[in-house]
């Protein structure tokens, strides 16, 4: 017996085995490249630019995101292979130790990522007594500061009081007395630091008669003086005054110009040195000279 | 025939532009399976110089990368029926392609079977402007063929030049080149319905697709299932389709005559429906499970369940003995050979040197037929199978796929034909005259 209910297969509508129009031209769209492409990339890539839009759209998220980022920098930063535990200073003096100590409060122990270590350097470097300073992190956990310090070559006499200066004229520290660097020369007079090394230079060419020297004095913010002992001035010109100094030295070491009873030797005009003579060297002068014209 | 040179010219410009993109899709339309391949194009190929007059219309390597078979819907006698139903099927065909090949196709070279194809053979003569033949002379005696007179409503389909000769020097491939002072040249043409090519033309219009080619079945059956020296010396390919049966004629590797019987094997089948009283679908199924044209003692014991579905005990039990389908079958595979026969006769077949015979196409499958042919074709027959093509499918491989793999070698390989030569430029000298002239009667 056939049931009744059932369908039989020829009344069943058959299913036409063709694509509709639209399903085929769906299909070719699918299938050109520039589709699939947008289908493979374009179209992932805007799902997760929207997601992550609206993730951050909203502020709560914004700042959890933020805060676990900053917790893992610092769970990173606060490990012990950069912790920084003390601070090393080579070549310093212990007073320009201490300084740099107190200039810099660093509370160790402290993350070497915390550490900025150009600003340390310029402020370490903005010394008068540093010439150069080096800041690393040495492995071990130390802060290595490498100082070269500025040594002193002349002492300063200005308005304010006494202060040591380098070769290049640069300012190394002040000084209360003169005793204090009786080893190095002392330049005075308007203008007189930013001529160090022309003094030097003297200085140096002056050497045999270091003994009795005073000190330099500058003047006019263009020339040299130098002092001697006995109120001795020797005027060197603005140009070439090493040659000038150098022609003094020929002239003592020959006739013992200055063990004379000179006042000044006046080199402003090298072709024509004059000397001034002492007021009592010149009454004698004058008396020898009386002697020979009236043949007394 | 200028309108007609354009066209085809256009077509031909569709392949080039298909050949570019290397992707182009094949479509046999038939009476029983309606079937696509997607060729993909590996660049031009080291083709042969010796084809043809050169190759003007651009060689090619190729692999199938996609294959797809349905059943045709709307086609009767390899003619297009029904238009939707058509349509449908070649949009089947061309998806399952597509998705096989994973890549979208847009040219398709088609072929059909039907629309009475006919064939015409043409001569054509013209002196020498100069010493040698030029690509110039050629196209000016491939022009001066005079064209017979096929009728209103018929369209050329193929228009080969089959052969040059150079005074009275005959049977050149290639006159490039030759000295002389007259060439001819003899060309098949090869006319079908125009209605029935416009037909298709809306079909595969609809589906989205360019039609970059269109052949008839029975010439590339014939350049698929001969093998060359075949199609060099002469021979004679029978593709039996489903609704109609082509007969294609090769010489010298050019097709020379083509003809179509109206008669196939959905004839057979209809045959064994009627005589043994079964639905068609069911009558197709005895014919290729138990099919045959050869009888035996043994047939006689060997009884078939033909089945049925009326709820009656005794129809649904029926049996016959495989003789009796076989005495159904064989009166009707004689009858189509026979008119095969015939078509070959009035061709002239049985003058040509060689009579080979290759049988191929989906109801050449029949057992026995190769016992059968030889009594009515003559002994130099055989049953053929299509040349095998890179990546095709093992199930496309049959003898019923000899039309689709013919027709991707058409696609690859085309012989060149009539439009692929210039135009010559012969009325370009009057009409520049007759310019002159008439600048001279404007101005004076």
């Amino acid at each position: 017996m056939q049931p009744l209910s059932a369908l039989r297969p020829a009344d069943m509508p058959r299913r036409d085995p063709a694509p509709s129009r639209a399903a085929y031209k769906m299909h070719r769209l699918l299938l050109t490249p520039v589709f699939r492409a947008l289908f493979r990339v374009g179209l992932p890539a805007l799902i997760l630019a929207t997601m992550a839009g609206w993730f951050m759209s909203n502020p709560d998220n914004r700042e959890a995101l933020k805060g676990a980022l900053t917790d893992a920098r610092r769970t990173i930063e606060e490990r012990p292979e950069f912790t920084v535990k003390l601070m090393a200073i080579e070549g310093a003096s212990p007073a320009v130790d201490q300084a740099i100590r107190e200039m810099l409060p660093v509370n160790f122990p402290v993350s070497s990522f915390d550490l900025d270590l150009e600003v340390m350097q310029s402020e370490v470097a903005s010394l008068d007594v540093v010439k150069r300073a080096d800041v690393r992190i040495r492995p071990g956990g130390v802060l290595e500061i490498h100082l070269v310090e500025r040594a002193p070559a002349v002492i300063w006499r200005s308005e304010t009081g006494l202060e040591l200066l380098d070769e290049t004229g640069h300012r190394v520290a002040s000084l209360t007395a003169r005793s204090g660097r009786s080893d190095l020369a002392l330049l005075a007079g308007q203008g007189a630091q930013d001529a160090v090394p022309e003094a030097m230079a003297l200085l140096a060419a002056g050497s045999p008669i270091l003994d009795h020297l005073r000190g330099l004095v500058r003047v006019g913010e263009r020339r040299w003086d130098l002092v001697l002992e006995r109120g001795q001035r020797i005027l060197l010109p603005e140009e070439n005054p090493v040659g000038a100094l150098e022609q003094v030295i020929a002239l003592d070491q020959a006739q013992d110009l200055l063990m004379r009873d000179i006042i000044t030797v006046d080199m402003r005009n090298p072709m024509r040195p004059t000397l001034r003579i002492a007021p009592p060297a010149v009454s004698e002068l004058r008396r020898i000279r009386g002697l020979e014209r009236g043949g007394l | 025939m200028n309108d007609l040179y354009e066209q085809q010219r256009a077509m031909r410009a569709m392949r080039q532009a298909a050949l570019q993109r290397g992707v182009i899709s094949i479509l046999d339309v038939g009476t029983s399976k309606i079937g696509c391949l997607v060729l993909r194009f590996d660049g031009p190929d080291h083709f042969r110089e010796s084809d043809g007059i050169g190759a003007m219309a651009g060689q090619s390597a190729f692999r199938v990368i996609g294959a797809a078979t349905t059943r045709s819907r709307g086609v009767r006698f390899g003619e297009i029926e029904a238009m939707q139903e058509t349509e449908r099927a070649i949009r089947t065909a061309v998806q399952a392609a597509q998705k096989m090949a994973n890549v979208r196709v847009d040219h398709v070279i088609a072929c059909f079977s039907g629309g009475n194809p006919r064939s015409y053979g043409l001569a054509g003569a013209v002196d020498l402007q100069g010493s040698t033949v030029t690509e110039h002379d050629v196209a000016r005696v491939l022009a001066s063929c005079d064209t017979p007179d096929f009728g209103d409503g018929r369209e050329v389909l193929h228009a080969q030049p089959v052969n040059f000769a150079v005074d009275h020097r005959s049977g050149l491939g290639d006159p490039r080149g030759q000295n002389g002072n007259r060439l001819s040249v003899d060309m098949h043409l090869l006319t079908a319905d125009s209605g029935v090519i416009r037909n298709l033309l809306y079909c595969i219009k609809r589906c989205d697709l360019e039609l970059a080619g269109i052949a008839n079945s029975a010439y590339v059956s014939g350049v698929s299932s001969l093998v060359e020296d075949e199609q060099e010396l002469g021979a004679a390919c029978i593709d039996l389709g489903g609704g109609s049966t082509s007969i294609s004629i090769f010489m010298k590797k050019h097709m020379i005559f083509a003809d179509s019987v109206r008669l196939g094997g959905d004839h057979v089948t209809q045959d064994i429906s009627k005589g043994l009283q079964v639905p068609l679908a069911t009558a197709e199924r005895i014919k290729t499970f138990y099919g045959g044209v050869v009888a035996t003692g043994m047939d006689d014991r060997e009884m078939i369940e033909i089945g049925g579905d009326t709820g009656d005990w005794e129809h649904d039990r029926r049996q016959v003995s495989r003789a009796e389908l076989i005495g159904i079958m064989r009166p009707r595979v004689e009858e189509i050979l026979e008119e095969v026969r015939d078509r070959l006769d009035a061709a002239g077949f049985d003058h040509l040197p060689s009579q080979q015979i290759v049988l191929t196409g989906g109801a050449s499958q029949i057992p026995g037929l190769d016992g059968l042919a030889p009594k009515i074709l003559g002994q130099q027959v055989r049953l053929g199978r299509p040349l095998r093509v890179q990546g095709l499918p093992q199930a496309a491989t049959g003898a019923a796929f000899a039309a689709s793999v013919g027709l991707c070698l058409f696609a690859a390989h085309p012989q060149d034909e009539w439009w692929d030569f210039d135009i010559p430029a012969e009325s370009y000298p009057a009409r520049s005259l007759k310019r002159a002239v008439k600048w001279f009667k404007d101005n004076w």
